[in-house]
């Protein structure tokens, strides 16, 4: 089998499970009772913050456990307009957001825009990049959070960060940043970036799935969303997920660790994977940035004259697995919402497939999936009638 | 979302995939905007459908259901034809995803924007038969 689709998630490291089976078998007790056994429970959380803190250069009282990464927008969200309101009595909140963020964000800002509250939602350009002038000149006096991502989960794109906090650090607003697909990855340093809180998620890096984080920087006006017990120091309730805060905390430390060796590694692999389409199949193009500022595993490409599901069937029949970000429902196939941001037409949004590289794959990958993609997209093309028209109107 | 082991037959090897050359009746619906595009042909000798054929730009229930409805047609009178409905068509594929009925029924207006084209074109009148809806003008 071979797996493109580390964005969407990655397979449970070895070393991960191992260190996270005792703590679903003998190591079962609670960590917040008081006798040996939960004390020993309670001290692997603490190490797994001080790993989470390490990677990400924050205080180990800067982070907070939750179950993933969509919790961790929703609480940055839903927790800042809560003090903002507690603070401005009857004033509306305004959040901004950009066009292309993941629906953890995106529908979080749907959802209060619906309550009320007021949304900017700042373009990107032909690479995905938020501008710094296009972000200053939409903060209000009423903007209670910023949230843009680190990198975005279909393009790539990685955000010149530090800019952009720059400019909300200067007006007094704060910054949220989803960096679920950066963790790990490329790396990530909180108080270089300036950001005031940021989402991660373990699964998206050799972790446990259900298992994220968010830093809150100290001082920061967050109020809780899940009330309950005392866990994670009052603003979080509920008993932690002992197992999958041990794995958090083993697969950030290998996966930071790794950064020097495999962020070369796969980044060479994801620009010959990208030539290698690009030269091999007419009528194709990379949707995200050209190089730099990209995540090193991902590769978006639009196949003209086809549509996208139709590709990743074929590729899943012969055993490869990807992703689109188009989904043909409800009688209207509904583009990528990234893509069109990113000002693609529908039909070059239509047929884009992600394929995203991680620790497991090699550069035997890339012949393995061009034996299966090329003669897939010539197929589908003899089926298009839209590859009959182009033949036709080039005669 | 799962297709049907007859949705995947269909979609992996398509039936009468290609153009007819000197079809009677050619029919498109769909848009690119919709994320599908049916064009079947058909070939008309007197009353029946001797010859059918597609091609389509969609999904994996799009061709299928294109490569579905051409079998369905192929020795039929036109008559019979008009009784084929997008049900029958799922039907025939073992059912398809809620999401994906439309794909039927794009499948079902296909074949009746060819039968339009050559009742248009021969000057015969079919009995039931709707120009097809302009929104699915290509």
């Amino acid at each position: 089998m071979l797996y493109l689709d580390n964005a969407a998630t990655t397979p449970l490291r070895t070393e991960v499970l191992e260190a996270m089976l005792p703590y679903m078998k003998e190591n079962f007790y609670n960590p917040s009772s008081v006798y040996g056994p939960a004390r020993k429970v309670r001290s692997a959380l603490d190490d797994a913050r001080v790993a989470v803190a390490n990677a990400i250069n924050a205080k180990t009282e800067e982070i907070f456990f939750t179950s993933g990464g969509t919790e961790s927008d929703n609480w940055a969200i839903k927790g800042t307009l809560a003090a903002f309101s507690a603070k401005n009595g009857d004033t509306p909140p305004h959040i901004i957001t950009s066009a292309a963020e993941h629906h953890g964000v995106l529908y979080v800002c749907k959802h209060l825009e619906r309550k009320g509250v007021e949304v900017t939602y700042l373009p990107v350009d032909g690479e995905g990049f938020v501008s710094p002038e296009t972000l200053e000149a939409a903060i209000k006096p009423n903007t209670a959070i910023v949230s843009i991502m680190l990198a975005n989960n279909e393009v790539g794109t990685v955000q010149p960060m530090a800019r952009l906090a720059e400019v909300t650090r200067s007006r007094g607003v704060l910054f949220l940043t989803d960096a679920v697909q950066a963790v790990g990855h490329i790396p990530v340093d909180v108080e270089g970036l300036g950001v005031d809180m940021l989402a991660l998620s373990a699964h998206k890096f050799g972790g446990p799935k259900g298992i994220g984080a968010l830093y809150v920087k100290k001082g920061t006006a967050l109020l809780p969303v899940l009330q309950g017990g005392a866990q994670e120091r009052n603003r979080r309730a509920g008993t932690e997920n002992v197992a999958g805060i041990v794995g958090l905390g083993a697969a950030i430390r290998l996966a930071t660790e790794e950064i020097p060796r495999e962020l070369p590694r796969i980044t060479a692999l994801r620009d010959t994977l990208t030539d290698t389409i690009l030269k091999t199949i007419p009528h194709t193009r990379l949707n995200g940035p050209k190089s730099h500022d990209r995540l090193p595993g991902n590769v978006n490409i639009s196949f003209r004259f086809i549509e996208g599901e139709s590709l990743l069937l074929h590729l899943d029949m012969m055993g490869c697995c990807a992703s689109t970000g188009s989904a043909c429902s409800s009688g209207a196939l509904e583009p990528s919402h990234v893509l069109m941001a990113l000002g693609l037409d529908h039909a070059q949004a239509n047929g884009a497939i992600r394929f995203s590289l991680g620790g497991n794959n090699t550069e035997a990958d890339i012949p393995a999936l061009m034996q299966i993609l090329t003669p897939a997209v010539q197929k589908l093309r003899t089926l298009s009638p839209l590859y009959d028209d182009f033949l036709k109107t080039k005669e | 979302m799962e297709y049907s082991e007859k949705v995947m037959d269909h979609f992996m090897n398509p039936r009468n995939v290609g153009e007819i050359e000197d079809a009677s009746g050619i029919g498109t619906v769909g848009n690119e905007q919709c994320g599908d595009i049916m064009r079947v042909f058909l070939k008309i000798e007197g009353d029946v459908i001797i010859d059918a054929s597609f091609k389509t730009f969609g999904c994996g229930a799009a061709v299928a259901t294109s490569s579905m409805v051409t079998e369905m047609v192929k020795g039929k009178t036109i008559s019979e034809v008009m009784t084929i409905t997008n049900e029958a068509v799922m039907k025939a594929l073992d059912g398809l995803p809620a999401v994906k009925a439309h794909c039927s029924v794009l499948a079902e207006e296909a074949v009746q924007a060819a039968l339009w084209d050559y009742s248009q074109e021969s000057g015969i009148t079919i009995e039931g038969l709707m120009p097809p809806k302009s929104d699915h003008g290509h």
